[in-house]
């Protein structure tokens, strides 16, 4: 599908800053900077059920494995009745804290480990919330696993759990090294002619890949493979080796295609290592499917955030003084945090800034990343603000945000690489005919449909991390790409294949590439939008020394074979390493430990960030006051984009989730127990094709040759940021309502 | 899930000598047309069978009219009977409610006779931990104090709250439906369809009047012609696939702009099928607008208890009884009413 928006046409109007911007986008689109829209390598394997996902992977002989997770959301178990459950013909092994397996203890990955959590499921007969691993059950076969499990039964002696803000018993974390301030908020927040102040909640989300975590151990002899789904292979085979006591040379952790990841499969999971224990105790392969129900409670989450946001401005709309604070639940041993105030300070000028962060422990599962960790909750508080001022100040809301537009970081006084923001506002806001926007509430209203209009900024920050890769070509011009780095449906497997293509002057049909193995060479997580930027900016450096050693110029048309015949060899193999500016130079070493220094974002010489904004339309139905969004624009500058359909796509994914982020998805939780009530895609809902008709992604070309040698910023997750807060502006232009809390659903604008 | 007995006997006769009944609700074998519920629960552990009796070689299907009856067979699926057009011409009311409901997949196999007998979606009831007099007679109810915002605000009890989560029902109810069953001893008999379903009371265990080895076999009702002038509104939380917060059902006789006579089932707010009768007889001889039909609403949600996450429901089901009686009135049935959308 070709992409009409990415020809770009002048207005007479344009001010001069925008004309130079306009140029600017003008020579990306001449040179290249917008790459082909190549479909989907990988994708005829995907649609034929050949591209094999870890649950895909046959094993010899395997046993099958169940979860059997707690019923209680604290406590303490005093007695497991298994009885019915050792009848059931087939079962091998049930596995408690009562016979713990051999599988270690756990290190968290925020406090330098691997681990989703920091303790182990079977280390204590504590349960310390509700949906936690208390056993596992092993058997020839997956009914004979899951009957068992469902006729195992824990007693337990239990206690209230504080599972909620507000709850009796949680712990509150204040976190003041997190705090960020630039001359005196108070004061300038005081003398503002302008202000508001408002609290913001997002809701507890749960990631829903449709791909479940299947996960399959089997050894041989002392050699252990793993097939997982997984955004960090390298880190889980480091951590593996940690937890189960073996030397990481003998475990490969395989998941060379992840259906979906969103953040949910990059850290270890608890279940690897029982899984991985109990194969070498049974002596046969262990599969293992985490049911739906359990993926809720056993993997991570997106945790529940309060924020206030206290915003002043002249009259002129220019801010004077920004403050952003933030509450996010965690678990009670982990103190996970994502502290998006560090992004939302440095979206817009203003003279004062103040930040806060807080954590509250509570009874629940650790939480992790999702899509846009930080921004996602956080830019919601802040968008909505901005909205809120501009009603205040009387002026647009799209106006007020380029008024206050910057192009150096208002926190560290340092320049952004790139900052296309305007003209995201320009494109985005031609393409969805913003100029049409009347302001009162309700005037945009027709017959029985209540309709608005909504805008906000989307960022995320520009990250790389180091990155290795090994790459042969041979005399035929067939060239093969080694790294241990993930395409979790992204697309990386393309962008790759191009970047490959277009280094060494060959045909992208002639590029193959191998990722999600951990025995290749070390590359990216699959998490901060780092994939693209820091595998490419790797390739150009092992292109490029094939290219040096064959004696041939990048772009010229070289006649490979004859280069071959001088050279004197059929193949050549270049393995390279890449460091990003701001890291360590010996960080790539430090992959191989499964340690990921990730830069970027705010730096000390500059601050890297991509830019969006995001216009929807929203319609709410007078009577039933269903909330639909039949109409959102996007428009994203990012750099270089490697391939305009796989970015699109990106862009596209993000802003659906976005709804469901907005009006969807909530994970609900009894505060009587800790449990998730809706631990079903039936009830967690995510926005169906019928609420997605009408969205458009633009490719906004930016140039940007400070960022990374690839001039590639992520697009991975910007597409979410800021969804939550156009659609609620749009529900208060359409209603006169100011809705807070997200999602927002029909029973806030229904009048009890 | 707990191993059962499969069988899949070739007659109504057999099917219903087969099933094994316990004598206690719940506890006894289960019939299986297109599964999409009890699959679903056994899955779960929540029905726990020890037998299921597969009706799929039994012929009660097909979709006919004589003498001004239509009669349909409890083996015709969803899918089947919204796009037929005495559905979807002479009550598109009962083909709303079928392609509002469900995704295409679960429309193509689950079948009319189990639809009707859908299970509520109660997460407490279907967690099988928590107290819930329906799944565990007189364990009390989790759901009155707990997460219920989708649970019902009409037709609960102190045991129970649980919505009925069906939408064809809430239709069918419009039209004096007898329900058609078999049982092994005494042979065919015909239950009213609004007296189907039993309210929660002290016993929500008890969801209908069938006996265990009760078998439905079809439907009957009579179309009068103003069943054209029918509509199915549903308001939910998103544009498919999803269960109803509030629903209405609405037929209407017009003369003019005057209401003759005016029937109105309720979804998604009640523990059984809904009839609104005392809102009907308000509408009689009543004039269509704004205000008739909110009041219509109102008078339907008279006796609405509200919980701590569902009192939106009941100003909602209010509205959304209003809004029907305005389609149903602007509805064009000059022609063919039959342009379903497709889409639920």
């Amino acid at each position: 599908m070709a992409d009409d928006r990415m020809t770009f046409e002048a207005t007479p109007t344009m001010d001069i800053e925008t004309q130079d911007k306009v140029e600017s986008a003008e020579r990306a689109a001449e040179n290249g900077n917008v790459g082909a829209a190549l479909s989907r390598v990988d994708g005829p394997l995907k649609v034929t059920g050949q591209a094999r996902y870890a649950a895909d992977f046959a094993v010899p002989n395997p046993l099958y494995a169940h979860l059997v997770i707690s019923t209680v959301g604290k406590g303490r178990i005093t007695a497991i009745k298994d009885e019915a459950a050792r009848k059931v013909k087939g079962v091998r092994a049930i596995y408690s804290h009562a016979n713990k397996l051999d599988s270690g203890s756990a290190k968290f990955f925020a406090a330098g480990g691997q681990a989703q959590q920091s303790w182990e499921p079977f280390a204590e007969p504590d349960v310390r919330f509700y949906g936690e691993t208390v056993g596992l059950v092993v058997a020839e076969t997956i009914l004979a696993a899951r009957e068992a499990a469902a006729a195992l039964s824990f007693d337990y002696e239990t206690s209230d759990p504080a599972a909620v803000f507000g709850a009796d018993g949680v712990e509150r974390q204040d976190m003041p090294d997190k705090t960020i301030t630039k001359g005196d908020f108070t004061s300038a927040f005081e003398a503002a002619p302008v202000k508001i102040a408002s609290d913001y909640e997002t809701a507890p989300n749960v990631h829903n890949a449709m791909e479940l975590f299947a996960t399959t151990a089997h050894w041989v002899g002392d050699k252990l493979t793993v097939y997982v789904p997984s955004q960090w292979v390298k880190g889980f085979q480091i951590g593996l080796a940690e937890e189960l006591g073996i030397d990481e040379a003998n475990i490969e952790i395989v998941c060379p295609f992840v259906g979906g990841g969103f953040g949910g499969k990059g850290s270890l999971f608890t279940w690897v290592s029982l899984i991985a224990a109990a194969s070498r105790e049974l002596g046969r392969p262990v599969k293992l499917y985490v049911t739906r129900e359990q993926g809720f409670t056993t993997a991570s989450f997106r945790a529940e955030t309060r924020q206030r946001v206290r915003l002043g401005a002249g009259e002129d709309g220019r801010f004077q003084a920004l403050e952003h604070a933030g509450e996010e639940l965690t678990s009670r041993a982990d103190n996970y945090f994502v502290n998006g105030q560090e992004a939302t300070v440095r979206m817009y000028q203003a003279d004062a800034i103040r930040t806060e962060l807080a954590t509250i422990h509570a009874d629940r599962q650790t939480p992790g990343f999702m899509r846009a960790p930080a921004e996602t909750p956080y830019f919601f508080g802040l968008e909505s603000a901005v909205d809120e001022i501009a009603r205040e100040l009387s002026m647009d809301p799209v106006e007020l945000r380029i008024k206050n537009d910057t192009m150096v970081d208002p926190v560290d006084g340092v320049p952004y690489t790139s900052r296309s923001l305007k003209e995201c506002f320009r494109q985005g806001g031609e393409a969805f005919g913003w100029s049409n926007y009347t302001p009162e509430i309700g005037s945009m209203n027709e017959d029985e449909w209540l309709i608005g209009w909504g805008v906000a900024t989307s960022t995320y920050p520009t990250q790389m991390s180091p990155c290795t890769v090994r790459i042969h070509l041979d005399v035929t011009g067939e060239a093969r790409l080694q790294v241990a780095s993930h395409d979790l449906g992204t697309g990386a497997y393309t962008v790759l294949t191009q970047a490959v293509a277009e280094e060494l002057g060959i045909e992208p049909s002639q590029v193959r590439v191998e990722l999600g193995d951990s025995r290749l060479p070390p590359g990216t997580i699959a998490g901060g939008s780092i994939t693209t930027a820091s595998n490419v900016s790797a390739i150009m450096i092992a292109c490029e020394r094939i290219r040096n050693r064959l004696g041939i110029e990048k772009g010229s048309d070289t006649d490979l074979a004859a280069a071959f015949d001088r050279f004197g060899q059929a193949g050549i193999e270049e393995y390279a390493e890449w460091t990003p500016p701001g890291a360590k130079k010996d960080a790539p070493k430090t992959l191989y430990n499964g340690k990921v220094k990730i830069v970027g974002g705010p730096e000390e010489d500059y601050t890297a960030f991509a830019f969006g904004a995001i216009f929807s339309e929203v319609r709410i139905n007078k009577y039933t006051r269903e909330i639909r969004v039949p109409r959102m624009t996007g428009a994203f500058a990012a750099g270089r984009i490697m391939n305009a359909k796989t970015a699109k796509s990106q862009y596209l994914g993000g802003m659906v989730w976005g709804i469901g982020h907005a009006l969807h998805e909530v994970a609900e939780v009894d505060p009587r127990t800790g449990a998730y009530m809706n631990d079903n895609i039936s009830e967690y809902l995510v926005p169906v094709n019928a609420d997605v008709p009408n969205m458009d992604a633009i490719i906004v070309p930016e140039v940007d040759d400070k960022v990374n040698p690839a001039g590639v910023k992520g697009i991975g997750e910007i597409g979410i940021v800021g969804v939550a807060a156009s659609i609620a502006n749009a529900v208060h232009h359409a209603t006169g309502k100011r809705l807070r809390r997200i999602p927002i659903r029909l029973d806030d604008l229904v009048d009890v | 899930m707990k191993p059962f007995r499969y069988q899949a006997p070739s007659s109504v006769d057999a099917a219903v000598e087969a099933v094994e009944p316990m004598g206690v609700p719940g506890q006894g074998g289960a019939f299986l047309a297109g599964g999409t519920t009890l699959i679903d629960l056994m899955k779960l552990s929540v029905a726990t069978p020890p037998s299921v009796t597969d009706i799929k070689n039994l012929s009660l299907d097909g979709i006919e009219e004589a003498d001004g009856e239509v009669r349909v067979g409890a083996r015709v699926t969803m899918a089947e009977a919204a796009s037929h057009p005495i559905f979807l011409d002479r009550a598109p009311v009962l083909s709303d409610a079928l392609w509002k409901a469900a995704s295409p997949q679960l429309r193509n196999v689950a079948t009319l006779g189990g639809n009707i007998l859908q299970r509520t979606r109660c997460p407490y009831f279907r967690d099988n931990v928590s107290p819930c007099n329906k799944r565990d007679p007189g364990s009390g109810c989790a759901a009155i104090g707990g997460i219920n915002r989708l649970l019902a605000v009409l037709g609960t009890s102190e045991s129970c709250i649980a919505t009925y989560a069906g939408d064809f029902a809430n239709a069918l109810i419009l039209f004096d439906t007898t329900v058609e069953t078999h049982r092994a001893a005494e042979g065919p008999r015909q239950i009213e369809l609004e007296d189907l379903h039993v309210l929660p009371e002290d016993h929500p265990e008890r969801e209908t009047v069938l006996a265990d080895d009760e078998l439905i076999t079809g439907y009957r009702f009579r179309l009068p012609d103003w069943a054209r002038r029918s509509v199915y509104v549903k308001a939910r939380d998103r544009e498919s696939y999803a269960f109803a917060l509030a629903s209405a059902a609405v037929a209407l006789d017009l003369d003019g702009e005057t209401i003759r006579e005016a029937r109105i089932g309720l979804g998604g707010v009640a523990t059984v099928p809904w009839r609104a009768r005392e809102a009907e007889d308000f509408l009689k001889g009543k004039t269509v607008s704004e205000e008739t039909g909110l009041q219509a609403g109102r008078i339907a949600f008279e006796s609405a208890q509200g919980y701590e996450h569902n009192a939106f429901k009941i100003p909602l089901g209010r509205q959304v009884v209003a809004k029907a009686i305005f389609d149903a009135a602007r509805k064009d049935v000059s022609g063919s009413a039959g342009q379903s959308e497709g889409a639920n």
